[in-house]
Parts: structure tokens; sequence; C-alpha cells
């Protein structure tokens, strides 16, 4: 690459940076400025009147807190169940020939034709049915059925990339399937089950229209801050602008560990 | 320590109509090195891999030290294997690479230890054991795969062209270094490969395989001198056996316009159509006899490999190291009887 190409390169990469980062960076300081500082003009760029007062008095208003734990409870829960139902989907699906392989990898694509809000009337009505509405169950089960075929594709991407010869040579030196599997092929199969989980977890959190209608008191934060975004004052939606994005950047920046390359190489 | 049988052993795989093994028996005796070869395709591998418990067969069965292990799972038949990948995990380090057998098979840690050592220092990997594969070379990761299949001390060793991935150089010094260690380890060896030197070189005996059948087995040079099938002659030996069309005709055989000395045993095959194959380096060079022009001269450093046009056809021919020839002269060369071998055309089995 010619010096001015990697210029451009550079160029293109702050840009990008930046194009993520401000936004993020002004929800951040407005978030943690005094609320008469949001009224000045013109706004200051820096950290000048700090203050922790309006995000005391967000996280202090009805229903966040426990918006927060649901949030956070039924993200969880999904990538666990998410991850449970799709590893083994993804395994076979990438080590074994069946009848209909091709077609059910489109439909499990398929699935998120169907817009949130068809899918979510029907379910209401049979949560209700069975007792599940209004719990965070309900919601957990949506938010899986939304992420399954997104971690059932990934896995099955990444188990291609670890070699049938390798559980072999486990079987062969000892090891049961299960052992092969769990020994041999998860551990390679890191980064792709960090990223679909990142994937699932972002998907759940962000998650507003299902949730809102599958829930009435047991809201997830998103749901929470929607309900109450039309009649609150502006430094009230920075505060839940950036509730809201912080614990997906945590859970991100936590799991990208698990990205990047462990033994010294990448997996190809 | 044991033996191996396999008897009548048949696989055909879902998506082929052909059988990837065709009823085939073999007996490996107690630490006797065998080597399958064969072209691509020949079922080698399919067999290696239903003695490994990798591959379920249609019907017959694999007999390991005595004991019925044709329906058992790979981990209890007491075997190890050196795969073609390699197949060693690249999120362990050499260390734990070598010892995964000895782990799987719950020995304790100070065994372990020891063991994995002993095989490192076979392989002269000592000072590797605590890098990451991708921290070595292709012949260094070979090292490690053949040190793990060692450290367990299985009965029996399976290698599947454990060498086709190393370059020309390493490939034959790494022979010699196996073959060294599998001696001295004394295990009942089962190895694949579809490089016929490699099979020559390493084995105590070596069975031929074409699509899916046993054509010839037994030790290297007996294959390699009294090929039982014209197939085996050609697939053994680098150049392979020169084959020429004749006719018995009064205890003489006619080629051509040429007529040579035909040995006693056609006696019984008078008037009749015979393949005659015969080394090139049995031609007995600057003899008189025969003559033919040469059409391409190769000096290989040890020998001069010459191609003569003969009798309407090619003919290799193996000239000591000094022999002076250049594309266009003519060549006068004999016959040995002793190297001639002749074959049923229609059949192509010897006679």
């Amino acid at each position: 690459m010619s010096r001015r190409e990697r210029i451009w390169v550079q160029l293109g990469c702050i840009a990008v940076s930046l194009f993520m980062g401000v936004p993020l960076y002004l929800i951040t300081l407005a978030a943690l400025s005094s609320r008469e500082s949001l009224n000045e003009f013109p706004l200051p760029l820096l950290p000048t009147s700090l203050s922790g007062e309006t995000m005391s008095t967000f996280l202090k208003s009805t229903g966040i807190v426990g918006g927060l734990v649901n949030s956070l409870t039924i993200g969880l829960s999904t990538v666990v169940l998410a991850l449970l139902l799709g590893l083994p989907a993804g395994y076979a699906l990438a080590r074994y020939a069946f009848r209909g392989k091709d077609p059910y990898q489109l439909g499990l694509l398929l699935t998120r034709a169907l817009p949130i809000v068809v899918l979510s009337v029907p379910l209401g009505r049979i949560f209700l049915d069975v007792g599940l509405y209004d719990s965070t169950y309900a919601v957990t089960l949506l938010h899986t059925a939304l992420a399954l075929p997104t971690t059932v594709l990934i896995t099955s991407a990444i188990f291609l990339g670890v070699s049938r010869e390798q559980e072999e040579a486990a079987m062969i030196f000892g090891a049961s399937p299960f052992a092969a599997f769990a020994r041999i092929v998860v551990p390679q199969a890191l980064p792709g089950i960090a990223a679909s989980a990142m994937f699932t977890f972002v998907l759940s959190w962000n998650e507003v229209l299902g949730a809102s209608i599958l829930t009435l008191n047991r809201r997830t934060l998103p749901a929470q801050v929607l309900a109450t975004l039309a009649d609150s004052p502006l430094a009230f939606r920075f505060a839940g602008g950036l509730a809201l994005v912080l614990p997906a950047l945590i859970f991100i920046a936590v799991a990208r560990r698990y990205l990047l390359n462990m033994w010294g190489t990448t997996l190809r | 320590m044991a033996g191996v049988t396999v008897s009548n052993l048949v696989k055909t795989y879902p998506s082929g109509s052909r059988r990837a093994t065709d009823d085939v028996s073999l007996e490996v005796a107690d630490g006797e090195f065998l080597v399958l070869v064969g072209p691509s395709g020949c079922g080698k591998t399919t067999l290696l891999r239903m003695v490994a418990g990798l591959e379920v067969p249609d019907s017959g069965t694999v007999t390991i030290g005595g004991r019925d292990v044709t329906r058992l799972p790979a981990r209890e038949r007491g075997l190890s294997m050196v795969f073609q990948s390699y197949a060693i995990f690249p999120h362990l380090r050499v260390r734990d690479n070598i010892g995964f057998g000895l782990r799987m098979r719950k020995i304790d840690k100070a065994t372990i230890t020891e063991r994995v050592e002993r095989a490192a220092d076979l392989l002269d990997l000592t000072d590797y054991l605590d890098r990451y594969p991708a921290q070595l070379s292709g012949g260094q990761r070979q090292r490690v795969a053949v040190a793990r299949a060692i450290a367990v001390d299985a009965d029996v060793l399976l290698m599947d062209e454990p060498l086709s991935n190393l370059d020309a150089l390493l490939r034959m010094q790494f022979r010699a270094e196996l073959k060294k260690i599998v001696a001295r380890l004394g295990t009942t060896t089962l190895y694949v490969t579809h490089d016929q030197a490699e099979a020559m070189s390493l084995g105590d005996r070596v069975a031929v395989l074409r699509d899916g059948k046993i054509i010839q087995a037994g030790a290297p040079m007996e294959v390699y001198d009294e090929p039982s099938d014209r197939f085996v002659g050609g697939f053994l030996g680098a150049p392979p056996m020169n084959f020429f069309d004749a006719v018995v005709q009064d205890g003489r055989l006619v080629v051509g316009d040429v007529s040579l000395e035909a040995p006693e045993r056609l006696a019984s095959w008078p008037d009749k159509k015979v393949t005659v194959g015969i080394r090139a380096e049995n031609v007995a060079v600057d003899r008189p006899g025969l003559s033919g022009e040469v059409e391409v001269a190769e000096p290989t450093g040890a020998a001069v490999l010459l191609t003569v046009r003969w009798a309407g056809g090619e003919l290799k021919i193996q000239a000591g190291a000094g022999f002076r020839a250049a594309a266009g002269d003519r060549v006068d060369f004999h016959f040995p009887g002793t190297g001639l071998r002749f074959f049923d055309p229609e059949t192509g089995l010897a006679l």
C-alpha cells in the first residue's frame, strides 16, 4: 500500500470512529451535566459543569431500576437460551449432510422476515392463555426466537472452521463425542460464540416493540423509557440514552476479549 | 501389543455407487509395519478409518489383538493415529497436545509429564513443549502429531498419509526417522500412502490396493520384483515397469519385427499374445542385441534415465551415471532373461 493510500485508510477510520463516537460523547456529556448547563448557548463541548444530579433523578424515577434489572435478566437469559438451542443446531448444520439442509438454512432466515408486531399480538394471546403474560420469561422466549437464526448461522460457520479430523483425533485418543466437542471444538469456536452472544444480547437489549406488547408491569428498560419519554424533560431523555447505551457497551467490551485471537493466531 | 485382522470388509459410501472397499481381508501380524498403497480413491483410507473406528463397515469384521472391535467406538479400540492434516489442537500447547491421549485416559500427572517428555525427546521437540502449534513449522507440527500418537503407547498405530504435507526434502528425512522410531517401539503399524517410494522404503510388508481390493501383498522387494498383476508393476517403482506386447512363436518371443529368446515357462503359452514387462534398471545397456533411438536422456545424478523408441513404443532404460547419450543417438541394449516378467494381456495377471 502506498503512503497516500494509507493516509486515506486512516482518514476513513477516523471518520467512522467519529461518526460512532461523537453522539455517544454528547449523550454522556449531557447526562452527566447539570440540568441548567443543557440550556446554555453555545453548548459547552468539554465537561465543565459535571454533576450526578440528572442521572440520580433518572435512576430514582419509578420503574427505571426495575426496568434495568428486567432488561439484564432477559438479555442474559436470552443469550444462554439461544446458545443452548443454537449451538447444537449450528453444529449439526456444520457437520452433517441431511435432506433439506439448504431450505432449512433459508427458512431460518425467513423467520426474521416476519415483523415483530405481527408476531407479538398472537404471542401475547398465547402467553395470556398459559399464564406467561407480563413476565420476563415471555420476553426471553420472544427474544430467543428472534436471536436463534443468527446464532445458528454464525456458530455453524465457525464450527466449519474447526476441522472434523481434530474431533476424530480427540476420539481416537480417548474422548467421547461430547468430550471432543467440549474440549476441542468449543474452545476454538469461542470467538464465534462470543460474537453471536454479543449480537444476541444487543438484539435483546434494543428490542422494544415485542417487549412493550408482552409486558405491563415488568417492562424492560427501553420499553420503560419509551413509555415515559414523551412527557419527560430533556435531561431525563439524555440520562435514559446513556443508561440504554452503557450496559450494551460493557457487555461488548467484555465479550470482545474472546473475539480476538487467543493463541497467537486468528481462526480462519 | 496386538495384531490386526480385517475380514471381508465391505463399505459403500451413501454418495457413491461403487464399493469403497470390496470384501477386503488382511492380516497384520503383531509388531509388523504394513503399508497400504494405491492410487487415490482405491479405498486405502476408508480401510484405515474402519480399523480406527471412524467409519462403520457395511459388513465384515475388524479384530485387534483377538478382540472383535467392529462395533466399538474409536476410543475403546486401544489404538492411536497420525492424520494427514496433523489434526493437532491449535488451542493447546505442544505439551498438552502430546499428553492429550494420556489425560483422557486419566493417567496420573507425574506419569503424563514423564511420558510426554520421553515422546518429545524421541522427536526432538523438547525445546518446543511450551509453544502453541501456530508457532511451529509444518515439519514440527508433524512431529507433534507423531509424538502424540506414540505417547499413548497404544497397541496399534495407524498413519494416514502422514508425510504428504511435507516438502520433498523433509519427507525423505522424516521417513527414515519414522522408520527408526517405529522399529524401536515395535508397535503394530498400519500406514496408508499413495507414494510408492514411501511404501517400498517403510513397510515390512506392502499391500497394493486398487478399486477397493487388495491386488497383492508381500515384502516390498517381492512385490516390486514379482508383481502379481500388471497394475502393480506399473504402480510401484519410478519409472514404472516397461510393458510391451509380444507373441510366443516356436519358443521365441516376437515383438514387431524383432524376435527374442523366450524362457522355458512360456512353453505352456504357445502362439498366444503376452504382455512383457521389464524394469528400467534391468535392461542391460551398451550390450549388442537390440537397438533403438534415444528420445530423451535425463541424468538424475546417480543414473541416467533414457527414453528409447523401440518396436513401436517407448522404453525407459536406466543406464549408469557415466553413460553419455543425447537425443537422436542410437543405443544398443539387451533384455536379460531374469529381468523379464510376463502377464496375460486380457486379465493383467502374471503368468
